[in-house]
């Protein structure tokens, strides 16, 4: 048995490695000495999804997560990332190979963009204008709740909390106003475009700016991304936000590579972790949660051994948290709604992953060479994403899914051998389990096939150059990283389940029902996507709750 | 001399009328069709049988309206029965939500929260629906007047009365699709089917999609106190409501011309001053009102002429893609299973039943298995039919105003043909017992009608278009960008159903126009 | 040569005039424009700021954006989009004009060519199809995305005339300002119009894409004893703003690309009010909003011209109703020092009561002093922003 820990943090994903290092980190700032964290990680290596891993011989794979963009810059400044080794090398080119004429490319350089839609159509080329700041002004938006705790409307409490009042809690109710300010400098006119937007679907809003049924396919891309909805749902513009609000070195919406694959960010994370005194433990496995008197006091790990601490924290996602790390006991002595807010919590795995060893640069049909430097969008219109999601609905693959297609190594050199190339292959959609039960491996060679024959047509001799192919759906997700129903964003990013609502009702401020206890994951605001803003909102408010003396 | 024109004698018009007659007003009502009622009309559509043309059921009619308009008096029986509603399930079972038991045949669990949940979500539905007779607010609160703001006060306090935990589980469910909400409490494929085909029901948009649980809140807050406490079959068809509502107009003193077809509004400086009709003929007032939707209403009657243009682009992308087809069938004899069914029918047995026939509506085509909603109002008034004879009413989901690739005569054939199907599978031998049939598809609903994409709603009721978004964001307060031009039809806040609600409150707004005299 | 090579592979669009314009390059001034490549500047622009105002400057405009509108309701149409009154500009002629969102603010302003009762030509700096499409619901109309199919030269200075006229045209002496012309001459078609961007005395000709070089080559030809060289955007700048001309992005953000709402500008605002007519004949986009501006005030500002005492060009800079700078009012956005006028100029957004001429306020400008970055505060005077109008523009 040991104890003196402030904190354990339960999974060493992106998130639990920053809410660790902002609490030791921020730990001074309590006002005693430094905080004692400890993150305790199920697998061999510190990483969750955020992994690189060496699958095929002088190959390394960026596993799951494969893209960044939308980690916090405050972040990265606050730990000091780039010392610790991460460096995010950005792109510019999005594109959407074509087999039947010219493909759809897409640049940062706004007129090489304009020249290339022209191609197409020239009301898609002059409208891209219009549509970008339409995009840019709710990101503007939205970007500035990203690190806020959010305010929670049903609790509006106009006092502040002191020694003679210490149930006030005024910070909703500033964190609405504030988000109503903000709101109120849109001007009238954007205000109800604003509204309009987030319950709007993304072909509802595509359609009012452009008409080549692939480019929208294209545009339409990023709102259906880790999603189990169709382009055709309300509510998944939205969704398209979520991919744009990211930045590299400033550049709005731009997405890059980590130098060495996404595993790069979490071990810079963990570098700056440790460089702050966190202690990690690997190959611990958290078994349950220790709950007495309602309280968290430790953990209890699979080898049987206990760890006490003054607080927890968890980095695994809500249905996990709350279904299989905790005793029902003790969440229904606590609030029976808890355990049923947790089985209806809406976490459907929608996206497989193809990481595929490559002999050479594939040429994709309709697109020159350049295309391979940035995202290739195999996919089609709206009818060819929505048919795609129809399979998915009633439980099974997309037989033409839609894909999307990196390759790193075109401007990272430390990924593979010179003149090899290592593609990460994004499939949508792929449901957790089939109609007709669990994955078989026929079944996965099968959509194994599906995928690959749907990259051929669209990339004609690309099986050629395959020299491997590491095959994974949901549920090997769910398996390697621990992720409930392989959900890329611990729970799908529909308005029911964001800001205060997020991961539960009434729990979307990172506190869990326990005292002691809380929430660091992509589960709870702002969501996933690597951000690694659930982490470092979740530090601020435990500081909070240290400094007032909460957490005992 | 004129004080208004009111465009459409449809309930919404109706009711404006009456209440701008009541404040003594010269109110003109200007109805294209030769009868009063719009789309809520009683109609022969073979000789003997008689129809309620569109809507078949009366749940939403405001009872502060009919009150206000005392339709009672006026030949419309809100007293009459309560109807319940049935689904009925392959195999010849069915579920009744009025008895337990029946439900509790297929799970015990639902049969307990069957009543539990249903109760909980009227209360949010009344909650939301306690600005159904406000006029929605500006989302900038700078700019709301003490009205609005008062509101809205009231409205937060409706929200927090609620209590916390609901609170939270409205915020939570009101954006979500329907097939989840009914994952989430119920276990059995044919309580969810028959909540997820509430959530659907006139809209383009399939059970798994997100906001229809805000439809089926919608739906249920029509069903409590703000609406006529539950279905109701009335008494004559639906032509008797809106007879009722002509009725108290014109005694509060509005003239009724029918048969008089407005081409377009006329605008003189930039203000309304009448309307021109199809035949020529001017008619001049300083006010015009106009119960066509909003389409309609901005494209056809005041046109882009005289209009902004951001304010036409979200007028014609007001999503407008009716799916709900309407069929009647004159029977000469009901088949045993619907013999002594005189409720609601619903088939829609399973969720994904609803969704494939959606997504049959995605593509542009009419669904393989349509979702019905039935009524047999023979069962309740015999004068409708000949004796012995039935009709039925009968409601299909879908099929789409936009079709592609098949004409709209085909598309008519095939969702009648393919309800008839679906109907014949659960109720056998019906269809031996039809001798004559009208199918009316969102394309006839327009033209007949005049209801744009043969919306029934005259806007779907989805998030993205209620409140200060209907008909569209710096026209929710039905003044039309023209001065002088309201809307008062469904497609205002709150949207649609029989409620009169629209026209309410357009009428609230027109008479503080004219007390503060800001027009004429 | 490989892929990546390939990637960086330059994409700007060359105008027709490209290969003349390149061959007197020194250095590589080149800017932007469109997806164009645009020069900057040749070699002196204080030199070839003087050609405008004393010689006969050649300008590459091509890059320009340009719609062709026609149909059977072009010209209700071109009504309904603009804030001018249409009825007043006969065919044959350009007109300069704003046009409106709904809110009353303003889009983007530049000059329509009015060839027949239906048949106008639009030019614009910023991508307006998809808004003119928008507008165009309702009206039997037709637009056409047409920057290609012409190119075109801004020949401006107060020799231009001389050019032209030596160039063979006939009639050059009785075109009127906005005065349209077109005519062959010698087998190639020519369209000439007297507009620019100087404020000078000045022309426009447009010729087929295949006709550039000849155009260029005949011009520098017959243009040689009167002063004739080519001018890069940078000496235009200094024209334009002695001229009183605003300018998309410098000067405001059109309204359907500004991010932040407090961006967008009105006609009124932006001192060009005078393109609005309430009283015209018809509903136009936004007239609404404008009116109800004009007769509530609810103009925030105006872009005034100021004169400022010194010489230190003041762009960016606040300005200040008091020299201690208490009370802010506005600040500039175009500035120039004027080589003509040898006085020290600017917009500056203020508002409307400071706008009078002559009215007193101070300015704080920043600026660059042997690598060191120094403040000072100066005096200055709301002005006409027409700094520069010669009697030979109109004559």
């Amino acid at each position: 048995m040991q104890q003196g820990y402030d904190a354990i943090i339960i999974g060493g994903g992106h998130n639990g490695l920053t809410c660790a290092a902002y609490l030791a980190k921020g730990g001074e700032k309590v006002g005693k000495n430094k905080l004692k964290v400890l993150v305790l990680e199920r697998r061999e290596k510190v990483g969750g999804a955020a992994v690189s891993e060496e699958k095929y011989p002088g190959f390394i794979y960026s596993t799951c997560s494969y893209v960044c963009s939308l980690l916090r810059p405050e972040i990265f400044r606050f730990l000091d990332l780039p010392r610790h080794g991460l460096q995010v090398i950005p792109y510019d080119i999005n594109s959407a190979p074509n087999p039947e004429g010219e493909g759809i490319i897409y640049y940062n350089d706004h007129d090489r963009t304009r020249e290339s839609l022209r191609r197409h159509s020239i009301r898609d080329a002059e409208a891209y204008d219009e549509y970008a700041v339409e995009i840019s002004r709710h990101c503007r938006f939205i970007k500035r709740m990203l690190l806020m705790t959010p305010p929670d409307p049903t609790q509006i409490n106009p006092f502040v909390q002191n020694r003679i009042n210490p149930w006030g809690h005024r910070e909703d109710l500033d964190g609405l106003l504030r988000i109503a300010r903000e709101f109120g400098q849109l001007g009238e006119r954007h205000m109800y475009d604003m509204i309009r937007f987030w319950s709007m679907s993304v072909a509802d809003f595509l359609d009012q700016y452009f008409e080549t049924p692939r480019w929208k396919g294209l545009a339409a891309a990023s709102s259906i991304i880790g999603t189990a909805l169709g382009p055709y749902s309300p509510g998944t513009a939205y969704v398209l936000l979520h991919h744009y609000m990211g930045e590299v070195d400033g550049q709005i919406g731009a997405w890059g590579f980590a130098r060495g694959g996404m595993g790069s960010v979490s071990k810079a994370i963990a570098a700056a972790a440790v460089e702050a005194g966190v202690e990690i433990r690997v190959d611990a496995e958290v078994d349950k949660i220790i709950v007495r008197n309602g309280k968290a006091v430790g953990v209890a790990l699979k080898s049987g051994e206990e760890i006490y601490g003054r607080s927890i924290v968890s980095n695994a996602d809500p249905k996990r948290t709350y279904l299989k790390l905790i005793d029902k006991g003790d969440l229904d002595a606590i609030d029976p709604d808890i355990h049923r807010y947790a089985r209806n919590y809406k976490i459907r795995g929608s996206s497989g992953k193809l990481n595929i060893a490559l002999d050479g640069l594939p040429e994709f049909a309709g697109l020159g060479k350049e295309a391979a430097y940035g995202t290739v969008d195999i996919g089609g219109d709206f009818d060819y994403i929505e048919r795609a999601f129809d399979d998915y609905k009633y439980g099974s693959w997309s037989k033409r899914p839609f894909l999307d297609c990196v390759i790193p190594t075109t401007v990272d050199p430390t990924m593979a051998p010179p003149g090899k190339h290592f593609m990460s292959v994004f499939v949508q959609y792929v449901p957790y389990q089939l109609a007709e039960g669990p994955w078989t491996p026929e079944m996965k060679g099968q959509y194994e096939k599906d995928v690959l024959d749907t990259i051929e047509l669209h990339a004609p001799g690309f099986r050629k150059l395959v020299l491997h192919v590491q095959c994974r759906t949901p549920w090997d997700i769910e398996n390697e990283v621990g992720m409930t129903e392989g959900n890329i964003f611990h729970g799908e990013l529909t308005l029911d389940q964001l800001l205060f609502n997020r991961p539960f009702p009434g729990m979307g401020q990172y506190r869990g029902p326990f005292d002691n206890f809380y929430m660091c994951g992509s589960g709870t605001h702002p969501g996933g996507g690597v951000m690694g803003a659930p982490g470092a909102n979740a530090a601020t408010e435990m500081l909070k709750d240290f400094k007032r003396g909460v957490v005992q | 001399m004129t004080d208004a024109i009111i465009i459409g004698a449809g309930h919404n018009g109706l009711v404006t009328a009456a209440y701008l007659a009541k404040a003594g007003l010269k109110v003109k009502v200007l109805e294209g069709a030769p009868q009063v009622g719009g789309a809520a009309v009683t109609r022969e559509f073979v000789p003997g049988y008689q129809v309620s043309s569109v809507a078949h059921l009366l749940h939403a009619m405001h009872p502060t309206i009919a009150r206000d308009l005392n339709l009672a008096r006026y030949g419309l029986d809100l007293k009459a029965e309560r109807v319940s509603t049935r689904s009925l399930l392959p195999g010849g079972r069915s579920i009744d939500v009025g008895d337990a038991a029946s439900i509790a045949a297929l799970s015990r669990a639902d049969a307990e929260a069957y009543p539990v949940v249903m109760s909980r979500l009227a209360r949010m539905a009344d909650a939301l629906a306690s600005y159904a007779l406000h006029t929605p607010p500006r989302p900038d609160i700078a700019k709301m007047d003490w009205e609005g703001k008062l509101n809205l006060g009231k409205f937060a306090w409706a929200m927090r009365r609620l209590g916390r935990k609901d609170m939270l589980e409205l915020t939570r469910i009101l954006t979500m699709n329907v097939n989840d909400l009914a994952g989430d409490y119920f276990e059995s494929e044919a309580v969810r089917g028959l909540l997820c085909f509430e959530g659907v029901l006139g809209l383009a948009l399939g059970p798994r999609s997100p906001s229809t649980v805000f439809n089926l809140l919608y739906r249920l807050s029509s069903l409590g106190a703000n609406g006529q406490g539950g279905l109701l079959l009335p008494k004559g068809g639906m032509g008797a409501v809106t007879h009722a509502l002509a009725k108290a107009a014109q005694i509060a003193g509005a003239t009724i011309r029918t048969s008089a077809a407005v081409d377009h509004i006329l605008i003189e400086n930039d203000a309304a001053a009448g309307v021109v009709l199809s035949t020529g003929e001017e008619v001049r007032a300083p006010r015009v009102v106009s119960n066509a939707d909003p389409q309609r209403t901005a494209l056809q009657f005041i046109g882009p002429r005289n209009l902004d243009t951001m304010f036409v682009s979200r007028i014609r992308h007001m999503r407008m893609n009716g799916c709900t087809a309407k069929i009647h069938l004159a029977l000469d004899g009901l088949p045993e299973a619907l013999t002594d069914r005189r409720g609601r029918i619903v088939v829609a047995p399973r969720p994904d039943d609803i969704e494939r026939a959606y997504d049959c509506a995605k593509y542009g085509r009419v669904s393989d298995r349509p979702a019905l909603e039935l009524v047999i109002p023979t069962l309740s008034d015999p004068s409708l039919a000949p004796a012995g004879k039935h009709v039925a009413s009968i409601v299909a989901q879908y099929c789409p105003y936009r079709i592609r690739e098949t004409s709209v005569n085909e598309a008519r054939r095939q969702i009648g043909e393919r309800s008839l199907a679906v109907l014949e599978e659960v109720a056998p031998g019906i269809k031996q017992r039809v001798t004559a049939m009208e199918v009316l598809t969102p394309h006839d609903l327009e033209a007949q009608f005049g209801m744009s994409g043969g919306q029934w709603h005259h806007g779907e009721i989805t998030l993205d278009q209620v409140l200060f978004l209907r008909p569209a964001g710096q026209a929710q307060d039905y003044r039309m960008p023209v001065p002088g031009v309201y809307l008062c039809g469904a497609g205002a806040h709150p949207g649609g159903n029989i409620s009169g609600a629209p026209g309410y409150n357009a009428a609230r707004e027109i008479l503080k126009d004219v007390r503060a005299r800001r027009v004429a | 040569m490989t892929a990546y090579v390939e990637h960086l592979t330059p994409f700007l669009r060359k105008t027709p005039f490209h290969p003349r314009i390149e061959a007197l390059m020194h250095g590589s001034h080149w800017m932007r424009w469109t997806g164009h490549y645009s020069p900057a500047a040749f070699e002196s622009v204080q030199s070839e700021y003087f050609t405008i105002r004393n010689g006969a400057s050649v300008y590459d405009v091509s890059p320009l954006i340009k719609y062709r509108i026609r149909g059977r309701q072009a010209a209700d149409y071109v009504n309904h989009l603009i804030t001018r009154d249409l009825s007043k500009i006969k065919p044959m002629h350009a007109f300069y004009t704003a046009w409106c969102q709904d809110d009353g603010m303003l889009v983007e302003e530049g000059t329509i060519f009015r060839f027949g009762e239906n048949d106008f030509l639009l030019n614009s700096a910023k991508d307006q199809l998809h808004w003119l499409e928008q507008v165009a619901y309702g009206f039997e109309v037709e637009i056409q995305e047409a920057s290609n199919e012409l190119c075109g030269l801004s020949l401006q200075g107060p020799q231009s005339r001389d050019v032209l006229r030596a160039f063979g045209i006939n009639g050059i002496d009785h075109l009127p300002r906005f005065g349209i012309l077109e005519l062959e001459l010698q087998g190639r078609w020519l369209r000439i119009d007297r507009a620019g961007f100087t404020g000078d005395l000045g022309y426009e000709i447009w010729v087929k894409p295949d006709d550039a070089l000849w155009l260029w080559d005949r011009l520098f030809e017959v243009g040689r004893d009167h002063k004739i060289a080519p001018i890069g955007a940078q000496a235009l700048e200094t024209a334009r703003i002695e001229a009183g001309f605003i300018l998309i992005d410098v000067d405001y953000s059109g309204a359907l690309h500004a991010l932040r709402p407090s961006n967008r500008m009105s006609p009124y605002e932006l001192g060009i009010g005078w393109t609005v007519n309430l009283n015209k004949e018809g509903y136009f986009v936004g007239k609404r909003a404008l009116k109800r501006e004009k007769e509530q005030g609810l103009s925030r500002y105006v872009l005034t011209g100021i004169e400022i005492e010194g010489r230190k060009p003041a762009p960016g800079s606040f300005l200040y109703a008091d020299r201690k700078g208490r009370r802010e009012l506005g600040l500039t956005t175009s500035a120039c020092w004027s080589p003509t006028l040898k006085k020290n100029i600017a917009f500056a957004r203020v508002p409307s009561a400071y706008a009078k001429p002559g009215t007193e306020m101070w300015i704080e400008i920043w600026y660059h002093k042997e690598h060191k970055i120094e403040r000072s505060m100066v005096r200055c005077r709301a002005a006409n922003r027409m700094f520069y109008d010669p009697p030979r523009k109109s004559a």
